[in-house]
């Protein structure tokens, strides 16, 4: 039997920490929604569990979306998590190999080169030596690369680093030191019985040279033992809580685990699944725009983990989803911000009870259009989507053209879901009882809550895909001109409803669509938001400021979008090159 | 002998041109349109005691006679440059070089796009009209609507484009209120049978005889005052606009439907005011206007030696300010040029 005390520091951590684990996920599935239950059973035996392990093996060792966005950083993150993983699994078939059992303890292929004497060989031993050597330099370097990385961030396109806790850079500095010392111990080792490849033989006859190696070997490989151990430890209270933890996700959101409006087991779950890259800081305009830099998800889940005061941080977030879309562990992030939003309104069935519900419509429009409130402060857009009608002969009916019912999102994302459901409610009769078979609205806002949150059985469409609609199916008379145009996607079309391809197929015939850097989900925000409640007029201002800027760099004719309040809010400060919706543009041609 | 340039040939430009030439100083006015009188020549009738306001204009108009005054009209500054001894060097747009020893900006406003507030949809509804197109319809004597009709409800809605931070304009603009109880009762006067509302946010009556102008105008004139902001407006199938506002003396909901529409549109520094203060790097206030260097000392007086401000272009005045603030311009500047 192989076995010494150096071992014990290592078992002891590695089984508690696995014991901590499973009680944990335990009881956060337990707390998820029966039906989110029933989904996992369901998921269990299906082809999605394969395609989360293929997930994970991209995404959890290889990092390939981090590598998109960032390859410096991509490979820092891919040697810690490939390399690690390719020493246990050689360091494993190695030991089985020598040992002809699979069922070694764990610890003996951990620490194979303390126990395997070297002089004696077996199949292949010094092509394992040589492939251990060589992961073993890789991640080396990939250490080298993160503590460079701590001092230098430029250089790996991040304005900053995440900053951390000082029980953040103790487990940090565990985990550095866990290679090297991995490194020593089998280098010493090597000095003192030969073995090992062109690192470790090396290093250990280098060793050799000057240091009593016979008395320090052992330590070494306590010391080695130990830093695992404690590693182990550690790590379910820091951020390495995330490498067990994004496995789990990625299992759960394929099986159809949803992020709801509660904060739940799932949300706590994705708060733990953050690796803290910190992509998230760098696409935020609310850090680019005006200097706040304690809001962006790396900061706010780690606030909900270590459950500090996150109240400020919960409300002040545009929900523009930019850091949604770059986040590599695709972590739901609006939805769990919107989840810590308190509901504090006061709000019954009798407050709106002075909006009358609107008579069934006795011969049904074909379509029922629906401007919403913002619509009602474009008029520009609200004409045009009449010209567009009537142009294309549609039968339509305007359901909010005398009053109307606010869709109720304004108040949802504000997390005041009571106030929102009594509206939507409303406005959900007012809609059916028009009798229409497709609903259009101009606003991305409604659009999004008339997708998700209400239960129509008509077919809903934003004015961008209905004029796409009208284009294709021929309805629509058409004059392509000269003007240059620049698409600026509204956060809750592109990112929030997936509609990118929609406008620009418009934009592209009935002008020179000029592409940008920030076309379909890469869209900047106009600043504008309804959602941040703690940000004031002038860094609203300063935001769309900076989008306007951005946008206008491409010296385009005009900037079109398809939001009534992004017209509005870009309108408002780009002086020199108008904003106009791409209903104008498709009216005026 | 000193030579000061002037630019902006508006009220302000005008006056201060004649009272440094009447102190024996030569000037060069220069105006980019080609006469001067600048937004003056848009109004009808001035507040408050109602006197035509192109006979202010020829008054200032021929004050430039004066031999010491040298009119640049259809120019624009395309470069002003100063060189160590405080002298300015001005290019004018025909390519021909002023010199000065001061140079006095009197650049003024500009009123705000209507359009830019596009939920109360002027140039999208026929029937919307702004206060400076008003002014031109009493000097046509024709108030009429797109269809050629009497407008029988008439409503004039104050601070469009400005106290609205959703333009991005925090300021007050100080007239649009008086103008809008002046527009109001030369409105009654035309058309004694129309309904006439105004609906503010505040009155600002300032000046003399302001707020007894707007005594009168509810007393005598039957103009009804509703104090609430415009929310949005929309247009009927008649090209009426239907608004919405809210009455919040009473705390009522109110649409009411109005034949025409009048927006008392605010003041902007204009785009020569911004220009110069950038080419000639002088500070802005966040309104946009030139910030002078003490609001109560040197009002006149901006940061760079040399350079003095006159007029609207520092902030939003009423005529008998502006034309006040042009002498205080003139007595700032002959003090500066006595003590080169
Ligand atoms: S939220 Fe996503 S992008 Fe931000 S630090 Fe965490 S893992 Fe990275
Ligand atoms: S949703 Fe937008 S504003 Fe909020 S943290 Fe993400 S990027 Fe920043
Ligand atoms: S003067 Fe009156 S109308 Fe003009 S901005 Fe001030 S309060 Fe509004």
């Amino acid at each position: 039997m192989y076995y010494d005390n150096f071992v014990l520091p290592f078992t002891i951590g590695l089984i508690t920490l696995l014991v901590y684990l499973c009680v944990r996920y335990y009881k956060w599935i337990r707390s998820f929604p029966k039906i989110d239950r029933i989904k996992i059973r369901r998921g269990l035996f299906s082809r999605k569990t394969l395609v989360s392990i293929k997930e994970i093996f991209m995404e959890s060792l290889l990092h390939h979306k981090i590598f998109k966005t960032n390859p410096v950083l991509g490979y820092m993150h891919m040697t810690f998590a490939f390399g690690w993983f390719l020493l246990i699994i050689f360091g494993k078939i190695e030991s089985m190999v020598y040992h002809t059992s699979a069922f070694n303890p764990p610890y003996f292929a951990i620490f194979f080169r303390y126990f395997h004497p070297a002089k004696e060989t077996f199949p292949g031993s010094e092509t394992f030596a040589f492939i251990m050597d060589l992961i073993l330099s890789f991640l080396l370097l990939g250490i080298l690369l993160a503590v460079i990385k701590r001092f230098y961030s430029k250089m790996f396109g991040m304005k900053r680093t995440t900053k951390q806790r000082p029980y953040d850079l103790l487990v940090l500095t565990v985990l550095w030191l866990i290679f090297p010392a991995r490194f020593i111990a089998e280098s010493f080792s090597s000095g003192i019985n030969g073995g090992g490849s062109f690192l470790t033989h090396s290093a250990g006859e280098f060793f050799a040279t000057f240091l009593p190696l016979r008395n320090l070997s052992y330590g070494a490989w306590w010391t080695y033992s130990s830093l695992l151990g404690l590693f182990f430890l550690l790590l379910p209270f820091s951020r390495y809580m995330h490498i067990p933890t994004e496995i789990v996700y990625i299992f759960l959101k394929n099986w159809g685990v949803e992020q709801r409006k509660q904060y739940n087991g799932f949300s706590e779950i994705q708060t733990n699944a953050c690796s803290r890259c910190g992509i998230c800081i760098n696409t935020c305009q609310l850090n680019n725009s005006c200097d706040i830099k304690d809001t962006q998800p790396v900061y706010f889940l780690r606030r909900l983990r270590n459950h500090e005061d996150f109240s400020v941080q919960s409300e002040n977030c545009l929900l523009c989803g930019r850091c949604e879309a770059a986040c590599p562990v695709g972590i739901n992030l609006n939805a769990i911000r919107l989840s810590t939003r308190p509901d504090l309104t006061r709000v019954t069935k009798e407050t709106y009870a002075y909006i009358k519900p609107k008579a069934q419509a006795e011969t049904p429009a074909k379509v029922a259009y629906f401007a919403g409130c913002m619509s009602h402060l474009t008029p520009g857009i609200i004409r045009s989507m009449q010209e567009i009608f009537d142009k294309a002969k549609v039968n339509y009916t305007f359901i909010d053209e005398e009053e109307g019912v606010c869709c109720g999102r304004p108040q949802a994302i504000c997390g005041n879901w009571k106030a929102a459901k009594v509206l939507m409610d409303r406005n959900q009769e007012r809609i059916e009882s028009s009798g229409a078979e497709i609903l259009v609205t101009s606003c991305p806002i409604c659009y999004k809550t008339f997708k998700e949150d209400y239960t129509l059985k008509i077919k809903i469409m934003h004015h961008t895909e209905y004029i796409d609609m009208l284009l294709q199916e021929g309805k629509l008379p058409l004059h392509k001109n000269d003007l240059k145009t620049v698409f600026h996607n509204p956060c809750e079309l592109g990112r929030g409803c997936g509609v990118v391809d929609a406008p620009n197929h418009v934009l592209e015939q009935v002008s020179q669509r000029i592409p940008t850097r920030y076309d379909g989900k890469n869209s900047l925000c106009c600043g504008g938001s309804l959602a941040n409640t703690v940000i004031d007029s002038q860094q609203k201002t300063k935001i769309s400021t900076d989008t306007v800027k951005a946008y206008s760099a491409y010296q385009p004719d005009v900037i079109v979008t398809a939001c009534p309040l992004c017209k509005k809010t870009l309108g408002k400060t780009s002086t020199s090159v108008p904003v106009k919706d791409i209903a104008e543009i498709v009216a005026a041609s | 002998m000193h030579t000061v340039i002037i630019i902006g040939g508006g009220p302000a430009g005008c006056e201060a041109a004649y009272q440094l030439a009447s102190d024996g100083i030569q000037v060069h006015l220069i105006e980019k349109n080609n006469e001067t009188g600048g937004n003056l020549n848009n109004w009808y009738q001035l507040f408050p005691d109602r006197k035509n306001a192109q006979d202010l204009n020829k008054r200032l108009q021929e004050q430039l006679n004066h031999p010491g005054i040298t009119l640049h009209l259809g120019m624009e500054p395309s470069r002003v440059e100063k060189d160590g001894q405080g002298r300015f060097s001005v290019s004018l747009s025909d390519g021909s070089l002023l010199e000065g020893d001061a140079l006095l900006v009197a650049t003024g406003f500009k009123t705000f796009d209507a359009k830019r507030k596009e939920e109360y949809g002027y140039g999208i509804y026929e029937n919307v009209v702004t206060s400076v197109d008003l002014e031109n319809m009493f000097r046509n004597h024709a108030i009429r609507t797109s269809k050629g009709d009497v407008p029988r409800r008439i409503g004039i809605i104050h601070c469009v484009g400005s106290r609205d931070e959703k333009v991005c304009n925090f300021h007050c603009s100080k007239l649009c209120c008086i103008t809008g109880v002046k527009q109001a009762i030369e409105l009654r006067e035309m058309l004694p049978e129309s309904e006439i509302f105004c609906f503010y946010m505040d009155m600002r009556m300032f000046g003399p005889g302001y707020e007894e102008m707007y005594r009168e105008a509810q007393e005598k004139y039957n103009i009804k005052f509703i104090r609430g902001r415009l929310s949005e407006a929309a247009e009927n199938r008649e090209h009426q606009v239907q608004v919405k506002v809210e009455d919040t003396l009473l705390g009522r909901p109110l649409r009411v439907t109005l034949d025409l529409m009048v927006l008392l549109v605010g003041m902007e520094a204009s785009n020569e005011t911004q220009g110069m203060a950038r080419e000639l790097g002088v500070k802005l206030a966040p309104s946009g206007f030139i910030l002078p260097l003490d609001p109560h000392y040197g009002n006149n007086l901006t940061g760079e030696k040399g350079v003095f401000i006159t007029g609207c272009c520092s902030a939003p005045m009423n005529l008998t300010d502006t034309l006040n603030d042009a002498r205080s311009a003139a007595v700032c500047i002959t003090r500066y040029l006595n003590m080169k």
